[in-house]
């Protein structure tokens, strides 16, 4: 079925089969390789996008479900990779494997968007659906807390 | 003599009677100029670095990149010596080729104490580097990058600068000893500067130069300062390419369903209906490559068809030797191995049984360990092209030429007719050190006619069809003075072995006799026993094996580091102080211990909540692929007994720290992983499948139960050691030991449970 919607700012239509799920639409229709596939039931967040802005697992959602909708990938997450997010998860080096990343950067969009000076609680709640193997979670946290602006805890003790 | 002995004193004296080849100089890991693509504008000046008239410098990368940030690292290691801008550096990954086989991961696979610096030892290193240079394999494993690459990269760069230096003198018309370079910079008193791309033209009309002259530590201004990841943009901006995010052409997409029960064969299958499916181009069968499980691929325009077709196929399985088979068997056949089999030593000196005869008191206890996945986020993938006689692998592996072996085998070509392009790994973990899917998915793309084919398997798929970290049992007696002295140390360990086994399935070698990778973490530790005998019984079995994140060290630092905590509780002496005592010759390693302690408050209680939460500290030391890693955990364990990890502090010494910001990374990443471990991990097998699918039963931390962390580095200039899997051992009995503290109750079983409800 055709469905359009826009993506990233732009409007696109794709004639896909209904049940498709976005996460394959965005991959494998429309090029935008980013967004990342981890265990295709919702469990570990790699997929997340924005749907009219709340972060979403496009694994489960199917294309039906966005006809008309506004969907934002980690592509449109900024035009240079300048968000506050980017640019903090840059500074305190986030990113191991990196293959989550996308999915934690567009949680971590979405809390600050509604939540700017999120509580160590509330990073909790936006986050657990977001897996990471590496386990990066303590710098995960600092990154959002630097790119809010509130105080971070760090790793590093010692002289050295 | 025994065993070890003998094998090895045969290995050496195979490489002695070399004679004439013994003479020849060492191989060089240089490279020629001709083997790297270049760019319009880029010259290679030797096998590690190009640079471009544009003045960027590009690194060549012959290790996978899969988290653990060597890339960075490696290019520092160059960069230092070349007195490059760190800003003008960037990275390429390598063809593939003999000068970056790994030799360091092979020599340190070979069954030796630490401490053994003798003729024994030396030689059989010296033979077994001399073969992997000519006939090993790029690996990335092991821990083992920058020991690799610590000389050969550093001389690269080193080399490069002398050419730069060379052609600069040559154009300037002085000597070249007048020359000086820093942060890009080639300049002479007289006034005349050059950026590196002004001066690579005539630096490339150069010869050679092999042997240049390498820094001493006080004049790195790379090495060893804190550097940000070098692909970190990339990763940020969703532009890094995994192997999952490989495109081509009119590339089609296969998905797999394998037989549940491992190693399994397809009987027969019927896909008639699938083949009626929109987007299905192929349905084929694929047998098991390498060790993997025979299965049906459906071949699909999209990812979405394949997947969803797949599940169409009507299969009838052959389910094999693993038919029937439970974990609980299995560690029933690990357990009942002990009781009639004392193992091979691998370490034995003194009397240890006069020692348990005579002893004041004598603990006991046996430790069990269960089979893990690796569980990488990118699901397991793999792209091949195979047209006109030729093939090419886009590959997420850390073995790129056993790659391209098992793609040459599986497609009945010669190994020079296939190119293996390496591509960011989404999670290695020692799951890509295997080759099945590589196997796997050439087969599949025999049937697409020259059409690219992209297989990628289901999170379902990847759980259940791992090579899996081996289930493990270990029995051990410690012996104690009247003073609470240790006078004797015993353990017998019991498990599948991994290296025979990885042999066997990649190459169809015959198995050796010893592993080292299955009693590392409990013979090699450096505690100086009066008495010890530490032994290890191989068990065959038929579920499949591989290399898991610290491999043995993974569990086996569990069950030594509780059982000494158990010993010195039973010698009523403090953890810390017990553990110095044995280590009086190893100041490196009391070091660290003490360090930890300090930075921890080790001697001054935590606070007790007065909410009726047991807390306690636990702490564990370890060494592991050259480094030693101390680390303190606190648990506050609720009256329900359900427990959080509160805080973990980890000290490490891995020798000169090249990246401090990226060590301290590994050391924050790896605590968590094994906590992972230590918490939930666990594969369960009911009639030879595997229990656990996805996410939702195989439990790794989220978020919410992340501890807090804190990393302190020991600075040194001693020689580089392993960083991406030595701070895994010490957390889990760190966390044991601190249950104990809290609870009184001793954990001999991971996953660590406290009581069978289920955590919050």
């Amino acid at each position: 079925m055709p469905v359009t919607f826009t993506v990233n700012g732009t409007s696109r239509t794709v004639d896909v089969p209904a049940d498709m799920p976005l996460l394959w639409v965005l991959r494998d229709v429309l090029d935008l390789k980013g967004t990342k596939f981890g265990c295709g039931i919702a469990q570990c967040g790699a997929c997340t996008v924005h749907l009219n802005g709340a972060p979403t697992r496009s694994c489960q959602l199917p294309a039906s479900a966005v006809q008309g909708a506004r969907v934002t990938t980690i592509e449109g997450l900024s035009p240079d990779g300048s968000h506050p997010l980017q640019k903090a998860w840059e500074e305190l080096d986030v990113p191991q494997c990196g293959y989550c990343q996308a999915g934690q950067l567009m949680s971590a969009a979405a809390l600050l968007a509604t939540t700017p000076k999120p509580t160590d609680a509330q990073i909790d709640a936006a986050m657990n659906g977001n897996l990471c193997r590496c386990a990066t979670y303590t710098r995960i946290r600092d990154g959002i807390k630097k790119a809010a602006g509130t105080p971070r805890a760090g790793s590093q003790v010692g002289g050295n | 003599m025994n065993r070890r002995t003998f094998v090895l004193r045969t290995v050496a004296a195979a490489g002695a009677l070399g004679i004439g080849w013994s003479l020849l100089p060492p191989r060089s890991r240089h490279g020629d100029r001709g083997d790297i693509p270049e760019d319009p504008g880029e010259h290679t000046l030797n096998g590690w670095v190009k640079i471009g008239t544009d003045n960027h410098v590009t690194v060549i990368m012959s290790k996978s990149e899969m988290g653990q940030g060597i890339h960075t690292t490696l290019a520092m290691l160059l960069a230092d010596e070349l007195d490059a801008d760190w800003s003008q550096v960037r990275t390429e990954m390598s063809p593939l080729h003999a000068i970056y086989n790994n030799i360091a991961n092979v020599v340190d696979g070979l069954p030796f104490h630490p401490d053994d610096h003798g003729t024994l030892q030396r030689t059989a290193a010296w033979f077994t580097a001399k073969t992997m240079r000519t006939s090993g394999a790029m690996i990335t494993g092991g821990s083992s990058s920058v020991k690799d690459l610590w000389l050969p990269m550093r001389q690269a760069g080193a080399s490069a600068r002398a050419m730069l230096v060379a052609a600069a003198a040559d154009v300037w018309k002085v000597r070249a000893n007048e020359i000086t370079v820093a942060s890009g910079i080639l300049s002479h008193g007289s006034g005349r500067t050059a950026t590196f791309g002004q001066m690579i033209e005539p630096a490339i009309q150069q010869s050679l130069m092999e042997s240049a002259p390498l820094k001493t530590p006080d004049k790195f201004t790379i090495i060893g300062t804190p550097k940000h990841r070098i692909e970190s943009r990339a990763k940020q901006d969703g532009t890094a390419t995994f192997g999952i995010d490989v495109v081509l052409p009119d590339m089609l997409y296969a998905s797999v369903v394998m037989c549940p029960t491992l190693g399994g064969t397809v009987e027969s299958f019927d896909s008639t209906a699938t083949l009626a499916l929109p987007g299905v181009r192929y349905v084929t069968a694929v047998d098991g490559h390498n060790g993997g499980t025979a299965g049906v691929a459906v071949i699909a325009d999209t990812p979405y068809h394949a997947m969803t077709a797949v599940k169409t196929v009507k299969v009838t399985w052959e389910h094999g030797a693993m038919a029937g088979v439970s974990s609980a068997q299995l560690m029933q056949q690990l357990s009942e191995s002990l009781d009639f089999k004392s193992g091979h030593a691998y370490a034995a000196h003194g009397n240890v049984n006069a020692a348990l005869t005579s002893a004041a008191q004598i603990v006991t206890a046996e430790y069990r360990a269960p089979y893990l996945a690796h569980a990488a986020m990118e699901p397991i993938n793999c792209t091949v092209q195979f047209k006109d006689g030729r093939a090419i692998v886009w590959a997420s592996t850390q073995v790129p030429t056993i790659a391209r072996l098992t793609a040459a085998n599986a497609l009945g070509i010669d190994t020079d007719k296939v190119d293996v392009r390496v591509q960011f790994i989404g999670g290695g973990f020692g799951r890509r050190l295997d080759v099945d899917f590589i196997g796997q998915a050439a087969a599949i793309a025999k049937v697409t006619n020259g059409v690219p084919v992209q297989t990628i398997w289901s999170r379902e798929e990847d759980m259940r069809h791992d090579f899996y970290r081996p289930a493990c049992i270990s029995q051990a007696a410690a012996a104690l003075d009247s003073d609470g002295n240790l006078t004797a140390w015993r353990s017998t360990s019991a498990s599948q072995t991994l290296v025979s086994a990885a042999l066997k399935r990649n190459f169809g070698l015959p198995g050796l006799p010893i592993d080292k990778t299955a009693i590392e973490g409990a013979f090699d530790q450096p505690y100086e026993y009066p008495a010890a005998r530490i032994a290890h019984q191989s068990v065959s079995l038929a579920m499949p094996v591989g290399f898991w994140r610290a491999v043995g060290h993974s569990h086996q630092a569990f069950f030594t580091e509780s059982f000494m905590d158990e010993v010195a509780i039973a010698a009523r002496k403090d953890p810390v102080a017990f553990r110095v005592a044995l280590l009086k010759s190893h100041s490196r390693h009391a070091r660290v211990l003490m360090r930890a302690a300090t930075l921890a408050k080790w001697n001054t209680p935590l606070p007790i909540p007065l909410d009726g939460t047991r807390v306690g500290r636990g702490i564990a030391l370890h060494e592991s692929f050259g480094s030693v890693v101390a680390q303190v955990a606190e648990v506050a364990v609720a009256a329900d007994d359900t427990f959080r990890v509160t805080r973990v502090l980890g000290v490490i010494d891995c020798g000169l720290p090249v990246n401090p910001a990226l060590i301290r990374q590994q050391m924050e990443g790896g605590i968590i992983f094994a906590l992972s471990a230590a918490l939930h991990g666990e594969i369960t097998i009911e009639n030879g499948q595997v229990q656990q699918g996805n996410f939702n039963d195989y439990q790794m931390l989220r978020m919410q139960d992340a501890p807090q962390i804190e990393v302190d580095i020991i600075p040194s200039t001693d020689h580089p050691e392993g960083v991406g899997e030595p701070p895994l051992p010490p957390l889990a009995p760190a966390v044991g030991n601190a249950l104990f503290a809290a609870t009184g109750k001793r954990l001999r079983t991971l996953p660590l449970r406290l009581s069978r409800r289920p955590r919050n």
